[in-house]
């Protein structure tokens, strides 16, 4: 049962392809990765995907139902989330101030509930605080709960994009590139952090330059290079593959 | 039928001005992104010195020949060089600390020496408009019933001029090149060795010395002054560079000539009152619709 | 007792510090002071309004005098002798408050898009469409004369007339429900989605905030706002005007809120209360120091823009988050600093390797 089925996808910036004919699936409750030199179009498909773009052509599927073109809010609420290769915390608010406003898409107060406070909105308050709460400790990160995200050290700001990220409850986790700048400590952290997500359910699909973390942890992965995939398959599969050499080290002189 | 024709030429002259004045906009929001609250009101101290440098020479009334085009030479250089130097002092005390402060804050401190600079004027010549000495001869050819005077003439001649010889500057020469290089991307032209303070200041020294050349015809043109000035003509000549395309050097002057003709049509086929109404809602729509303006381009988000 | 006062709800803080102020008839007889603070009030309640859509959400808003225009014309058409309407006042406060944030989303609706400066120059825009629009439309808005003999207030047979206090009163009430609906505003899920698009609009997206929608509501409650104090102006003054809604009180509330600190919301009540005080008390107190001192000729009141305009440039060069901050937001400014010092230290760096 795929979770996410990309069909032809295709992305024109001017006249240059970003993206060439995409056609991808991602089975849900697994864990997948993409990979590609830099400049492949990776981050462009996690952008299609979350809807900052609308495809030059080509369909993206959730759960059956096509989701390109859609507004990012609307493609968030029904159940994707994701971090950023830059990471955009909400620098300047406390670290579950940034959880929290993950969790706003699966809130119910309304306008008038802001305007008077009702008993309702506060309790939703509190059991979203609550909740919070929880997912900072499943990222390892409660003890800085009142920290301003901007002050966090590296390695935590990333944990607080994915604990940020997994607010909502999503069903599909895009994470962009989430070992960047890690120390080996902090990658196999990740990776265990990687596995416990998958565990409770949510489906992952990463991309990831460090090939030893994406060759560990991945169940199947595919392989872009100029906008087009050129590989798909298992870790061993890939890690043979010519052509796949050929995209990252050129060809043999 | 001459009513339009003498409204098409009305139009140009005012256009004129205020595609001077929106070329100082253009050049300034293309090198650092700020929209310069206070270049209207530059625009007003050049007809200020302007009627100064009259008073204090008692010139009163019509001049001719070679006294007349000293005159006018030297007066408007004068305009150029003071709100130059003035513009560049604002710059380099108010703008430049906040080169790095979220957006907001350079333009409140713009909107502040705004409020500072109409505030002096008001104390330098009162709150009423003062009248400025027309010492240029004004002819006017008829042609079909169309009244062309000589001083509209010069007005759209000069605002011309002035726009080639930017071209050339921005296009041409080492420095226009560095202000080029550092609105397109300021990290890299420091990397290159662009000291992008000095670019930067020059581009507030000739944007608002075009103001002050438009502030000296003004004043001329229509025989008055008023402090209050340039608060209108400032918003007036920014909706100009936005239409055309803001950081579009050409688009500033096809701005300011479309603006004047907005208006005078607008004045003639309209009325008077609704003038201003007509101008700041195409600035608007503008704004909503195509905010590019005419001549720019439409450059897509990159995450 | 200090512990007890830190530990209260802002809310309750606000709502006593208000009470208390209510006593102030019974020790200041002075009408002038009493009639300072009714109109301090309407100040104070137009910044609470501006700081929910520049210092909650971060839009900027040049054009707010256009609202607070809208409203004291909807009180002055509707409670006049110009259509013979005559709605009661108390009817009013609800009325006008909503009919400005319809205009509100009428005005947002195709702007709010739009970039910051972008939006900020639209704004100004409708400060100057809406007052030359009521100024040109003269056969229902009697043009520069304005209306004037607008119905005052009637509470149970009382009429308010003339008379300062209940004016004085009535504004004391308005602030509280405006004091409590802001830090309601603040505190919520609404507040906390403004936060985060004034952080980084992309990543709010992706957290599924409907972001226009919520600047949206950020711009329409921020204009309600303006339609209160319009009712209380209006009501007061028992007349409008164009010329009382020009830019100049768009930026005069700005001042407040950069003055005092955007979005904290007692810094903006402060920083309200010290400019309507300098413009109401100190301006002309100096003026008169001055006579006495012989400069004759010098009237402060004509220095008031260089004021307003001195106050805006040194508070963004030397104290750009204001008097009383929010922690947030003098974290958020002075990161930029942090920024610069680098910036510099790398251009002076590079400018030593290459000489």
């Amino acid at each position: 049962m795929s979770i996410l089925a990309v069909k032809k996808l295709t992305q024109r910036f001017g006249g240059l392809v970003a993206v060439k004919e995409l056609d991808f699936e991602v089975e849900a409750g697994s864990i997948v990765a993409m990979i590609g030199p830099n400049g492949a179009g990776k981050s462009t498909v996690f952008n299609l995907i979350t809807g900052i773009y609308k495809p030059s052509e080509g369909q993206i599927e959730f759960n059956g139902a096509e989701i390109q073109g859609r507004p990012t809010s609307a493609i968030a609420a029904l159940g994707i989330a994701r971090t950023f290769q830059n990471i955009r915390l909400f620098a300047f608010m406390s670290a579950l101030d940034n959880v929290m406003t993950g969790r706003h898409a699966r809130m119910h107060a309304t306008l008038a509930d802001a305007l008077l406070n009702t008993p309702r909105a506060r309790k939703e308050e509190a059991r979203v605080r609550e909740r919070a709460h929880e997912i900072l400790k499943f990222c390892a990160l409660d003890e800085h709960a009142q920290s301003y995200a901007a002050n966090l050290a590296y390695g935590p700001q990333r944990r607080l994009e994915i604990a940020r990220a997994l607010a909502s409850d999503p069903k599909l986790l895009l994470l962009d590139e989430p070992a960047a700048g890690m120390n080996p400590n902090e990658k196999s952290d990740l990776m265990a952090l990687i596995r416990r997500i998958r565990d409770t359910g949510v489906t992952v699909f990463l991309i990831e330059h460090d090939m030893g973390l994406v060759m560990q942890i991945s169940e199947r992965i595919a392989v872009l290079d100029y906008g087009e995939k050129i590989a798909e398959g298992a870790p061993e599969a890939i890690r043979a593959n010519e052509r796949v050499i050929e995209a990252y080290l050129g060809k043999p002189a | 039928m001459e009513l339009f024709f003498q409204q098409l030429v009305n139009g140009l002259s005012l256009g004129g001005i205020y595609a001077l004045i929106a070329l100082g906009y253009t050049m300034v929001y293309g090198i650092i992104e700020l929209i310069n609250f206070a270049h209207g009101d530059v625009y007003t101290l050049g007809s200020f010195f302007s009627l100064s440098i009259l008073t204090v020479l008692g010139i009163e009334s019509e001049m001719h020949g070679l006294p007349l085009v000293a005159a006018v030479i030297g007066i408007m250089a004068g305009a150029m060089v003071f709100c130059g130097i003035v513009g560049v002092l604002i710059e380099r005390f108010a703008y430049r600390p906040l080169r790095n402060a979220p957006r907001l804050a350079p333009l409140i401190t713009a909107i502040g020496i705004s409020f500072i600079l109409e505030n002096i004027m008001q104390l330098w010549q009162g709150p009423s408009p003062v009248p400025v000495p027309t010492f240029i001869p004004d002819p006017s050819f008829t042609i079909g019933g169309v009244s062309i005077e000589l001083k509209q003439i010069l007005v759209v001649g000069l605002a011309i001029v002035m726009m080639l010889f930017l071209n050339l500057f921005v296009y041409k020469t080492k420095l226009g090149k560095a202000m080029r290089a550092t609105a397109q991307d300021r990290d890299a032209a420091q990397l290159m060795g662009i000291n992008i303070n000095t670019t930067i200041a020059l581009t507030f020294l000739i944007g608002s010395a075009l103001a002050g050349s438009a502030g000296f015809v003004s004043g001329v043109y229509y025989g008055t002054t008023w402090f209050f000035n340039g608060f209108a003509a400032g918003l007036k000549a920014f909706t100009a560079a936005v239409l055309g395309g803001i950081g579009n050097l050409a688009g500033a002057m096809l701005g300011g000539f479309l603006i004047g003709l907005v208006e005078a049509f607008g004045a003639q086929y309209v009325s008077d009152q609704w003038t201003n109404v007509i101008v700041f809602s195409l600035l608007v729509l503008v704004l909503i619709f195509r905010p590019s303006g005419l001549l720019g381009e439409s450059l897509p988000n990159k995450v | 007792m200090k512990n007890f006062w830190a530990a209260l709800d802002p809310r309750a803080k606000g709502i006593i510090v208000v009470l208390l102020i209510g006593f102030v008839p019974f020790f200041d007889r002075n009408g002038a002071h009493l009639n300072f603070l009714a109109d301090a009030s309407t100040f104070v309640l137009l910044a609470l309004g501006l700081n929910i859509v520049v210092g909650f959400a971060g839009l900027l808003d040049l054009g707010y005098a256009a609202f607070f225009a809208i409203g004291s014309y909807s009180y002055a058409m509707l409670a006049s002798g110009q259509f013979n309407i005559h709605i009661p006042f108390w009817v009013l406060l609800f009325l006008a408050p909503t009919i400005t944030a319809l205009f509100g989303v009428l005005l947002g609706a195709p702007t709010l898009r739009l970039r910051g400066d972008y939006l900020a120059i639209v704004t100004l825009g409708f400060g100057e469409i809406v007052p030359q629009t009521f100024l040109n439309l003269s056969q229902w808005t009697n043009g520069p004369n304005g209306i004037s003999a607008l119905d005052s207030p009637v509470l149970f047979n009382y009429k308010f007339g003339l008379q300062t206090l209940p004016y004085f009163y009535v504004g004391l009430l308005l602030l509280i429900v405006a004091i409590v609906i802001v830090h309601n505003l603040q505190d919520s899920r609404l507040g906390r989605s403004w936060m985060a698009i004034r952080e980084d609009e992309l990543a709010a997206a992706h957290m599924g905030i409907n972001t226009t929608k919520a600047k949206l509501s950020a711009f329409a409650l921020g204009a309600s706002f303006s339609g209160l104090a319009g009712v209380a102006y209006a009501s007061k003054l028992s007349l409008v005007s164009p010329d009382n809604f020009q830019f100049n009180v768009s930026i005069f509330v700005l001042s407040m809120l950069v003055l005092g600190g955007m979005g904290n919301i007692y810094g903006v009540i402060i920083g309200s209360v010290l400019l309507s005080s300098l413009e109401r008390f100190i301006l002309p107190q100096a003026t008169i120091f001055a006579h006495n001192l012989g400069f004759m000729q010098l009237d402060f009141s004509n220095f008031r823009f260089m004021m307003y305009g001195i106050i805006l440039v040194s508070i963004m060069l030397f104290r750009p988050e204001g008097l009383f901050p929010s922690r947030q937001r003098k974290a958020e400014l002075h990161a930029a600093e942090l920024d610069v010092a680098l910036a510099t230290q790398e251009q002076s760096l590079y400018e030593e390797a290459v000489h």
